[in-house]
């Protein structure tokens, strides 16, 4: 029985996810899509524990559903200057980039129903934080560390070019 | 098995997720729409990666470690690349990606 409800979540978080993608990739409005990707990360959120990841749907919730989803519509309310409701047109390229998408597509659903899984036979340990946290600070101390400088350095930089551009406007 | 979910079926969410955010990356004029497709690709990344990890090495926790670094980076590319449009959004009066061509000759 447990199958059961697994896969009646599975159709019910896939079917939100890629319904919240479409409307993502379609809608007029800028941040209307936004919205929608916010829909997603949470359904994504839900995705991974299902697959008994939840200290990594904590973080997709936080990071992605709040972090990058305010910092995405704070960026498009700072450079909008023509009419919102039609702030997300297509190139001349949506023929071709629809085809792209729909052969990957295809081309990964075909490998996939062909491959060969083996399985583990064990399960996630329950306590996913415990078991997770010794490795990720031991093995992986150094990629965490280094990580850790990317996201100083990245943000840093991203406050450095903001206003240095905005002092160069004022000088010339 | 028998009904129960294998790695096809997170594998082809997950192709669907990429394919969609491939469309709109590739046929978006906006430019935040176009860092928005690409967080959409990298979620799919990060579904495919913890899918192995809870099927194929659920002791080892390798694949929930490298979709957190993929969450890390992802962030920091947010805040650069926005960082990026508002500066660029500054010196020139547009967001179509297509008027970007400083660097064409």
């Amino acid at each position: 029985m447990e199958n059961v409800y697994e896969l009646i979540a599975f159709i019910l978080l896939g079917g939100m996810v890629l319904g919240s993608a479409l409307l993502v990739v379609t809608l007029k409005n800028l941040v209307h899509s936004v919205l929608s990707l916010i829909v997603t990360f949470i359904a994504v959120a839900g995705i991974f524990l299902l697959l008994n990841a939840d200290f990594l749907a904590a973080v997709q919730v936080l990071v992605y559903a709040g972090g990058v989803c305010i910092m995405v519509v704070f960026g498009v309310m700072l450079i909008q200057r023509s009419d919102i409701a039609e702030s997300n047109p297509v190139n001349w390229r949506f023929g071709f980039a629809a085809l792209l998408g729909g052969g990957i597509f295809i081309l990964i659903g075909m490998f996939a129903a062909r491959s060969q899984w083996m399985i583990a036979g064990t399960e996630v340990p329950k306590d996913t934080v415990g078991t997770f946290a010794p490795i990720l600070l031991t093995d992986f101390v150094i990629p965490f560390e280094v990580a850790a400088i990317l996201l100083t350095v990245a943000l840093t930089g991203a406050l450095l070019l903001v206003k240095e551009v905005k002092a160069n406007g004022d000088r010339s | 098995m028998g009904t129960g979910l294998n790695p096809s079926y997170f594998i082809g969410l997950s192709a669907a997720l990429f394919a969609i955010g491939m469309y709109g990356a590739l046929s978006k004029r906006n430019i935040i729409s176009v860092l928005i497709s690409i967080e959409l690709m990298l979620c799919a990344v990060n579904i495919n990666l913890v899918a192995f990890n809870k099927f194929l090495t659920p002791d080892a926790f390798l694949g929930q470690i490298f979709a957190i670094f993929i969450i890390t980076v992802a962030a920091a590319e947010v805040g650069l690349g926005l960082a990026l449009i508002i500066a660029i959004s500054r010196r020139r009066e547009t967001n179509n990606l297509d008027d970007l061509n400083w660097l064409r000759w």
